[in-house]
């Protein structure tokens, strides 16, 4: 049996006030396994922890009940004494007599009676702790960022400044992302690629970066510190490192009409192609699904023209096997499918896009070299409609938007608007919106420019439908503020299609063990106060896979996360909660219950062989807990149902014991 | 009486024992009596063909045992499955808790099992056979000059009547045809008891649980109750037993046994068969059931094989357990 | 026994990061509520088992009550959600045993709400004393 020793604080009056503290120390004298009790009038002072201290060696204690204020207050006060009096910092338990007995009783009798309960059940509580030692494990001085978009860029050149290696896994053939595909950026409008493309370069110049451009992160196991990723390396059947870019064998692809997906659609690629002109890495990349090669043996015309040698139509997927100890989602976003907004006439109409499109459209790198011609007949659009929230807060219509606002949406519409104003006066621009919302630096004030500057018209209202008539669009329209239907017979109409996680982000979640909420945006630990990590250890956020974001708060996230990466990987060793869940094999079944509600994924399982009392041998499932992943919250240890699941520090035994002197 | 014949079985697990697919099979051999039929595991034809029984009384379900036995022996053991025991032998399966490639499962076909405690209840003590006679039993007792003949369907037990199911769920061949799910009344009883007054509900369960002498029969029998080690039998957990105890250590071992198979539990009904005391336990697994169905949505647990249990998951707008506690009152 | 010289025995299981942080600030403030309310911390609701409820009836507790961190603000995202759907069925099933389902009890009380941990430990103290005591689930071997 343990022996205990009780240190009764009186917190000056705090406690003395309305609890009998002298009462309270002689009735625990009597407790079980107390050999020692007393009280001091600051427990917390260093004369109170010296008192501890010396008592510790006196009475040759073992385990240390402190009669105080919160043990969040004061807990790792108290387990730093025990652990200078030599004792395990976990045999240390504390009785709430201040919050939570003190200060909300005011009768003296009842206060010390509820004192002395609660000193008994932190005794009961005492005599069954253990001295636990938290777990270390080593860190891997390498970070995955999945995603390259300009949140994984910003993560990734961040962390490879602090001076650790990072590798880039982006499924397209460059990274850039989004940002590349846009024209101006609100609210400077300073161009989108003159911004990204120099850093898109220091990525590539960057020698502690990696880029698996065309690769998909496809097995993650491990945890925090030391996750092993497989990352598939798709074959674009070009030797990337023989390939200078040149282009030649894209022009001579005689293979041309294929849909170009950095263009969305718009116009067309050849089967081998560079995404654009600053596309990083600078390679090109083989459709097999359009290159005559590759489908039945005919052609060769790139393998022939390329000087340097670089078409390898016998390139394989390749698997990477790489050690992380730091993992960072920037799996960004997409606008949803139009699909099903019949009344806006989307798939009827060509010249009805979504704002994406419309981007597309301006910029000078884009289907129509940047002048603002309406998909159809290429004619100059006189006027524009843009229509905001399509698919945005969206209430009861979870089959084809989504509830929450896309937060973008408003400041691009204003963006796009006041350009179409500036560039072609002639144009008549009408917004309809719910509510423009504008929370950000110089926001607003871009908006009003918008209005009073350059004359767009914005109509509170929401479009009813959109009709193709001839070569016009008649959209009809509630203007809610002068109460009328309006009619108006448009060239182009441009839908702020809401956004939506990539399809990616799920099964990469699940690859992760990273919780996700509803709508497929991964989950941070806090909402508050670790926006940037998930809940998962060693996994961490950027960018709009946690939730819509605009550029600069995409950045600003990408940063934070990787300054989390860097504090991870700056460690040697990484020090455990060791407040953990553990499972006893003798009598766990394997069943799964404990895995299946673990919210960090730290259960596996494996198949070992046990003695029998007969002698005989059989195999078993068991679980093991990782105690490096495991957070402590205890959720399998009720899932289980024969109780070979516990929870070091709040053991069954030990709550058991508590209610029953509780109820004693 | 059984469509399927006792022939039929012998016939099929003499064929799979000869060829080699299996070393073993599990079936039902005689007890004591004629209705008190028991598990048996067979290991020649020789043994089959003399022992093996296929009658009215072949209650048993046989997937827990899969357990033990899958874990220790090298071959494959043939495991005959009613369409009520496939439910559980799935269950198993989700919670990994045999190898699936060590068994042979034939599904066959189930009429109902009589239940004896129905049939004593009509006839003298003493009973020394029971036959099969088409739609009847033929029940010969020690102070009866005649058999008394009884219809099979008027002694069916409980779970039954009330049958869930007649579809074989998991399998590698069918003997026979299987059937279909049936929508059937077996929550009637439970909504019977949701109807009384709590102090009815109270007498109601205060006198059926203290007839329990806490043999752990129900428990042993349990598809669902497979620990390795149970909390009430092991002494470092702090609620381990002890007998004899009076009501309340006896609510305590009901309550936290049917939570423990919550969501889990296919509703085979073993627990009630083997009551020594008949206490209808299935009707308290059949309110966790009937909760679950009514809050959570219909979940049958064994019906598909790696199915999530709804204990182990959740939906970010669950009722509150004041509503689900009060969810009656405010219906009425 | 007059109803107001009654003391129930109440246990109140509070989480670490929302109830019992509650429960602290319903201490700096000063705000009463009777002492016959004690609480056992654990790191989340979803650490509390059945069985634990059902051991301090046994042991004569009167009352017991659940405190975790409102759904949705869980320190380990899910816990109380497992929480919720335990003690429904829980709380359900020892209703459909007649236990009086006052005596039970979860709430929400985040690390912001000392005024509503005060207000329902009031609440639950006064319900469970007008009850009486806890003679349907307690076990007399268990009293002194």
């Amino acid at each position: 049996m343990l022996r205990i020793g009780v240190f009764v604080c009186w917190c000056g009056s705090n406690i003395a006030g309305t609890v009998d503290v002298e009462a309270v120390s002689e009735a625990l004298k009597s407790e079980p396994g107390v050999v020692f009790s007393t009280n001091y009038q600051y427990m917390c002072s260093q004369a109170g922890q010296n008192m501890i201290i010396d008592a510790v060696k006196e009475h040759k204690l073992d385990g240390i009940v402190v009669c105080s204020c919160s043990p969040r207050m004061h807990e790792a006060t108290f387990r730093k004494t025990a652990a200078a009096a030599g004792l395990n910092p976990y045999m240390v338990e504390i009785a709430n007599i201040r919050e939570q007995c003190s200060w909300v009783h005011k009768d003296m009798a009842t206060g010390t009676e509820k004192a002395i309960i609660l000193g008994k059940a932190a005794v009961a509580k005492v005599a069954l702790n253990a001295p636990l030692t938290p777990g270390e494990s080593n860190v891997t001085k390498r970070a995955l960022v999945i995603g390259g978009g300009i949140a994984g860029i910003q993560t990734a050149l961040d962390i490879a400044e602090a001076g650790f290696p990072v590798d880039i896994v982006e499924t397209k053939p460059t990274i850039g992302g989004k940002m590349a595909q846009l024209d101006k950026t609100f609210p400077t409008l300073d161009c989108a690629a003159c911004i990204l493309t120099p850093k898109m370069v220091d990525v590539a110049q960057n020698d502690k970066i990696r880029i698996f451009s065309y690769s998909e992160v496809q097995d993650v196991s491990g945890f925090v510190g030391n996750f092993e990723v497989k990352i598939k390396k798709k074959a674009r059947y070009v030797n990337e490192d023989i390939c200078t870019g040149c282009g030649a064998c894209v022009e001579k692809c005689p293979m041309k009409k294929n849909p170009n997906e950095f263009n969305l659609g718009m116009d067309n690629r050849p089967a081998i192609y560079i995404p654009f002109a600053q596309a990083v890495p600078k390679v090109a990349t083989i459709d097999p699904n359009a290159c005559n090669m590759l489908k039945n043996g005919k052609c060769g015309l790139c393998e022939k023209i390329c000087t340097a040698g670089a078409i390898d139509y016998k390139q394989k997927d390749e698997i990477i096997e790489e050690k992380y100890g730091a993992i960072v989602a920037a799996t960004g976003f997409n606008p949803i499918s139009m699909d099903k907004f019949d009344e806006f006439a989307y798939n009827q109409s060509k010249d009805v896009i979504t704002s994406l499109e419309f981007e597309r459209l301006t910029n000078a790198a884009g289907p129509t070299a940047g002048k603002l011609l309406r998909p159809s007949d290429l004619e100059h659009p006189h006027t524009i409609v843009f229509v905001q929230c399509v698919g945005s807060r969206c209430e009861n219509c979870a089959e084809k938007g989504k509830e929450y606002c896309s937060k973008i949406c408003c400041m691009y519409t204003a963006k796009h608007a006041m350009l179409t104003r500036d560039k072609y006066p002639d144009t008549e621009v009408y917004v309809f919106y719910i509510d423009v919302r504008t929370p950000g630096k110089s926001f607003d004030e871009f908006y009003r420019r918008a209005v009073e500057e350059y004359g767009v018209k914005y109509v509170k209202g929401m479009v009813g439908k959109v009709s193709p008539e001839g070569k016009k669009l008649k959209v009809t329209a509630s203007d809610m503020l002068n109460n009328k239907q309006l009619h108006i017979d448009a060239d182009l109409v441009v839908l702020a299609a809401a956004i939506e996680p990539d399809k990616s982000a799920r099964s990469i979640a699940t690859m992760l063990t990273a919780s996700m909420d509803t709508n497929d945006f991964f989950t941070e630990a806090h909402p508050k106060l670790r926006p940037v990590e998930s809940p998962t250890a060693g996994v961490f956020l950027s960018g709009a896979c946690q939730g819509p974001k605009d550029i600069p708060e995409t950045v600003s996230q990408a940063s934070a996360a990787a300054a989390k990466v860097i504090g991870l990987l700056s460690k040697d060793k990484l020090t455990g909660n060791p407040c953990v869940a553990s499972s006893d094999e003798i009598m766990c079944n394997g069943c799964s219950s404990c895995a299946n509600v673990c919210p960090y994924g730290a259960i596996t399982y494996e198949t070992k062989e046990f003695r029998m009392p007969d002698r005989s041998t059989k195999m078993r499932r068991v679980a093991k807990v990782n105690p490096a992943v495991c957070q402590g919250c205890g959720a399998c240890t009720v899932a289980c149902p024969s109780g070979a699941m516990d929870l070091r520090g709040f053991t069954t035994s030990q709550i058991i014991a508590e209610v029953d002197a509780i109820c004693r | 009486m059984q469509k399927i014949t006792r022939e039929t079985l012998i016939e099929k697990a003499s064929g799979l024992i000869s060829n080699g697919t299996v070393t073993s099979v599990l079936g039902w051999k005689r007890g004591e009596f004629d209705y008190d039929i028991t598990p048996a595991i067979f290991e020649t034809v020789e043994e089959i063909t003399k022992d093996f029984v296929w009658n009215d009384f072949c209650g048993a379900n046989f997937s827990k045992y899969l357990i033990s036995k899958t874990s220790k022996s090298e071959g494959k053991i043939l495991v005959f499955l009613k369409p009520c025991d496939t439910y559980s032998f799935n269950q198993l399966l989700t919670e990994h808790r045999f190898d699936r490639e060590k068994v042979y499962a034939v599904g066959i076909p189930c009429e109902g099992m009589a239940d004896i405690t129905k049939i004593k209840a009509t006839v003298n003590d003493g009973i020394v056979k029971i036959d099969a006679d088409g739609e009847n039993l033929l029940v010969t007792t020690l102070y009866d000059d005649d058999a008394k003949v009884i219809k099979t369907s008027d002694v069916l037990a409980e779970r039954c009547v009330n049958c869930k199911s007649k579809k074989h769920v998991a399998f590698d061949e069918l003997l026979g045809e299987t059937g279909e799910v049936i929508d059937s009344d077996r929550f009637d009883e439970v909504a019977k008891i949701e109807a009384m007054t709590p102090d009815e509900r109270f007498a109601f369960w205060q006198n059926e649980l203290s007839k329990c002498i806490r043999c752990n029969a129900c428990r042993d029998v349990c598809p669902a109750c497979t620990c390795e080690k149970c909390v009430f039998d092991n002494p470092q957990s702090p609620v381990e037993n002890k007998a004899p105890t009076n009501e309340f250590e006896e609510k305590m071992f009901h309550i936290i046994r049917a939570f423990h198979v919550a969501g889990r539990c296919t509703d085979c009904g073993e627990c009630s068969r083997v009551c020594p005391q008949n206490i209808p336990l299935h009707l308290l697994n059949r309110k966790f059931i009937k909760d679950i169905n009514e809050l959570y949505g219909d979940y049958q647990a064994g019906a598909e094989e790696g199915s999530r249990a709804p204990l182990v998951d959740y939906t970010l707008d669950d009722i509150e357990p004041s509503d689900a506690v009060n969810r009656r009152d405010t219906d009425a | 026994m007059s109803m107001n010289e009654y003391k129930p025995l109440i246990v109140a299981f509070c989480c670490n990061w929302c109830s019992y942080a509650g429960a602290d600030l319903a201490g700096n403030n000063r705000l009463n509520y009777p002492a016959d309310v004690k609480i056992i911390r654990v790191p989340c609701s979803c650490r509390v088992n059945p069985m634990f409820i059902l051991r301090a009836f046994q042991r004569g507790a009167d009352g017991v009550i659940l405190c975790g961190c409102h759904p949705g603000d869980c320190h380990y995202t899910s816990g109380n959600y497992y929480t919720r759907r335990r003690m429904s069925l829980l709380f359900s099933m020892l209703d459909y045993l007649g236990i009086e389902r006052e005596r039970t009890r979860v709430e929400w009380v985040s690390a912001a709400e000392g005024a509503k941990f005060a207000a329902t430990m009031n609440d639950f103290v006064e319900t469970v004393a007008k009850l009486g005591e806890n003679k349907r689930l307690e076990d007399l071997r268990c009293k002194k």
